[in-house]
């Protein structure tokens, strides 16, 4: 069936592939309309997908360092932009953006113009230059632009502390979804998610995270999208949501006004379990002050330009051409989701509050709503609670709580969709979560053995044992995460915010001077990562422990501080030692046109 | 001025230009986002509201695409491309 070349047959592979996962959801449909029960399909799904991934990442071993590391650069745009958008669209993405937009509306939408305003940035100011820099990690290019071990070495902690916050949250995103699909207990729940994530990485490297990352965009695109096509449908909505909901909306708007914000008392507040919430905010009215909203924007693309699995997918396609037609694909597979979130939240909003729908709770009797099974079943989960604070025996807005998850996890099946379609949403928050965590990890492992233990330590290994090396601390940095992510410190979005604005804080700016400033020299990068890193954290700590701020800069936005302070503390310092070397201005000159050679060669 | 310091100065306005149209869809029009959403916008939905969910990330995506097709052009006048690869 498949002859020639593996890169040739990229569209017949996986259009094979997208047809069995399709005939699969057919038979678990089949199988559930004949009696199998709600807990096996879940299992399958998350089972049948894994090991999909992981004979993936077996084929995809390899013992080359240019395989290991990018994949061979032969990664065609189209495909290297569906691995971009799995290896952005993270657990938090796909579980707990829809239920932010949902309870806080305008002011969370920031995240959504910065989480893909921030592609603008990597196509126009990095990733072509990056391509042509040949590097293999982002600390590669920190390391030879600017020359010396000590500015490597600090690109490299800096890509450490960004990248090591974020993957715990994404390790405790597998852990959380195989706990409900296997029905485990967490803490081992953790370590089945990262087996599954080692074994897409542990061979093959950046070539098989390549290859899983597109079979989990497909599954994670179908698993998001078919739930908001057929609720929109199933409640007569509008067969395309995106262009139909605007009536919903204004409806929503309505019911908010007949209905009323009731502020409860903290005596009430108190007998709700931890982490869930009520409605308390309009849905599609302004509700932020212009600054938080575009600071909070302008954090996330900063950040986004920044983190570095990201960067590092744009060193694996075949020219600088390619990479920047391929961050434009990227932007464009992460757009089919993103702007499916927010039709996501306002179906299930409505279904939820409006009388005339079936599904409808607010103003029913409590003991009817107590009664109902998925109310049973999602209350028992922790995720949602009602409770009669005002004695009148009708559940209120204000007496109807529901966890951030539960918006994406538990829709389809208030929407009274069939189970089938539960299990297919658990496998695809799977594959969102793996695949983040994937690059993750390998980001980190890659700039340590590459750049701190080849670079730095021993430059005369043998391409075998830095492979060894690289393997060694991917299961390490593995086990690290899951150690800590069984610890449960932070909730999944509060972390992933925090890596954006670490990112920001330490790389943005001596990554974007290295290109578009020639006389940015060692002393001024180091100056800008250091300070930049260190006075962000600082911040950091500062409000976390009471302090007040300033700027209306808080805990989510501290980039905005830190990177400041990075671009000044770079500009002054560069400006008061001497110029870079004949050399590295000419290594500038060569990065800014596309044609000839890369800097760093065939390594 | 040489080849290559005529493809920067263009190559650099092509910037300015990309990260002008990024500002206002990112960062301008949410100063007025408050006085934005009293207006109906596209498909119906209020105008901030339907940039924040579908409208800047849609320009986002053909903003790239565009930027790309323009440094391309860009290259081959200097004959700067790369040749034989997609």
């Amino acid at each position: 069936m498949i002859k020639g070349n593996f890169i040739d047959n990229l569209p017949k592979v996986y259009g094979i592939y997208t047809g069995g996962f399709l005939a699969f959801i057919i038979i678990m449909a089949i199988a559930e309309q004949m009696g199998m029960s709600a807990k096996v399909i879940g299992i399958c799904f998350v089972a049948f997908t894994v090991a999909i991934y992981a004979i993936i990442g077996w084929l995809s071993r390899t013992a080359q360092a240019d395989a290991y590391y990018v994949a061979g650069r032969q990664v065609p745009t189209v495909f290297n932009g569906m691995a971009t958008a799995a290896d952005w669209m993270s657990g938090a993405s796909f579980v707990a953006m829809a239920g932010g937009i949902y309870f806080k509306g305008y002011g969370y939408m920031a995240l959504l113009v910065g989480w893909t305003g921030g592609y603008v940035l990597v196509a126009s100011l990095l990733a072509p230059y990056l391509r042509k820099f040949g590097c293999y990690t982002v600390p590669d290019f920190i390391g030879t632009r600017y020359g010396g071990n000590l500015a490597r070495l600090l690109a490299v902690i800096v890509l450490t502390v960004a990248s090591f916050t974020y993957v715990t949250a994404q390790i405790n995103a597998t852990g959380t979804i195989a706990s409900v699909a296997l029905d485990i207990p967490f803490q081992y729940a953790v370590y089945v998610g990262l087996v599954s994530i080692l074994l897409c990485s542990m061979l093959g490297g950046m070539r098989g995270v390549t290859w899983t990352q597109v079979a989990q965009y497909i599954v994670l695109i179908i698993a998001y999208l078919l739930p908001v096509f057929w609720i929109s449908n199933k409640i007569g909505a509008g067969f395309f949501p995106h262009f139909m909901l605007a009536d919903e909306v204004a409806r929503i708007g309505d019911l908010e006004q007949q209905f009323g914000f009731v502020a409860n008392s903290k005596e009430n507040l108190a007998l709700v379990p931890k982490g869930l919430a009520g409605i308390t905010k309009a849905h599609s009215a302004v509700n932020a002050t212009p600054w938080a909203f575009i600071s909070l924007a302008l954090a996330m693309m900063m950040g986004t330009a920044s983190l570095p699995h990201v960067m590092m997918r744009y060193f694996t396609t075949p020219s600088v051409k390619a990479a920047r037609k391929s961050v434009g694909w990227s932007l464009f597979f992460i757009f089919l989701l993103y702007s499916s979130a927010p039709m996501l939240a306002t179906l299930s909003k409505l279904s939820l509050m409006d009388p005339s729908l079936p599904t409808g709770i607010i103003g029913k009797s409590v003991a009817d709503v107590q009664a109902i099974d998925w109310y049973q079943n999602w209350n028992q989960a922790n995720l949602m609670f009602i409770s009669d604070f005002n004695g009148n025996g009708t559940v209120e807005l204000n007496e109807f709580f529901m966890g951030g998850k539960a918006v994406v996890l538990a829709t389809p099946e208030i929407a009274g969709l069939p189970y089938v379609i539960s299990g297919l949403v658990a496998a695809g928050g799977m594959a969102a979560a793996m695949s983040t965590a994937d690059g993750l990890i390998l980001a980190i492992a890659n700039a340590l053995s590459h750049d701190l233990y080849y670079k730095i330590i021993d430059p005369k290994a043998e391409t075998a044992k830095r492979l060894v090396v690289a393997r060694v601390l991917l299961v390490v940095i593995g086990f690290a995460g899951a150690t800590i992510a069984a610890m449960e410190i932070q909730g999944i979005l509060g972390s992933v915010i925090w890596a954006f604005d670490f990112a920001m804080s330490g790389l943005f700016f001596p990554l974007v001077l290295g290109v578009w400033w020639k006389r940015a020299n060692r002393e001024g990068a180091i100056a800008g990562m250091a300070l930049g890193l260190i006075s962000g954290a600082g911040y950091l700590i500062w409000v976390r422990n009471g302090g007040s701020g300033f700027l209306g800069i808080t805990q989510l936005t501290f980039g905005i501080f830190g990177s400041a302070v990075s671009l000044v503390a770079m500009v002054v310092v560069s400006l008061i030692t001497s110029e870079p070397n004949a050399a590295t201005q000419k290594m500038v000159d060569e990065v800014r046109v596309p044609s000839g050679r890369t800097i760093l060669g065939k390594q | 001025m040489s080849k290559q310091a005529q493809h920067w100065e263009k190559t650099r306005g092509l910037l300015m230009v990309t990260l002008a149209i990024w500002f206002v869809f990112s960062i301008g029009i949410f100063l007025f986002g408050a006085e934005m959403n009293e207006v109906t916008g596209p498909f119906g939905y209020p105008l901030t509201y339907w940039f924040t969910c579908q409208g800047s990330l849609g320009i986002f995506v053909i903003l790239i695409f565009w930027f790309a097709n323009r440094q391309e052009k860009i290259d081959e006048e200097f004959g700067f491309s790369e040749r034989g690869d997609d």
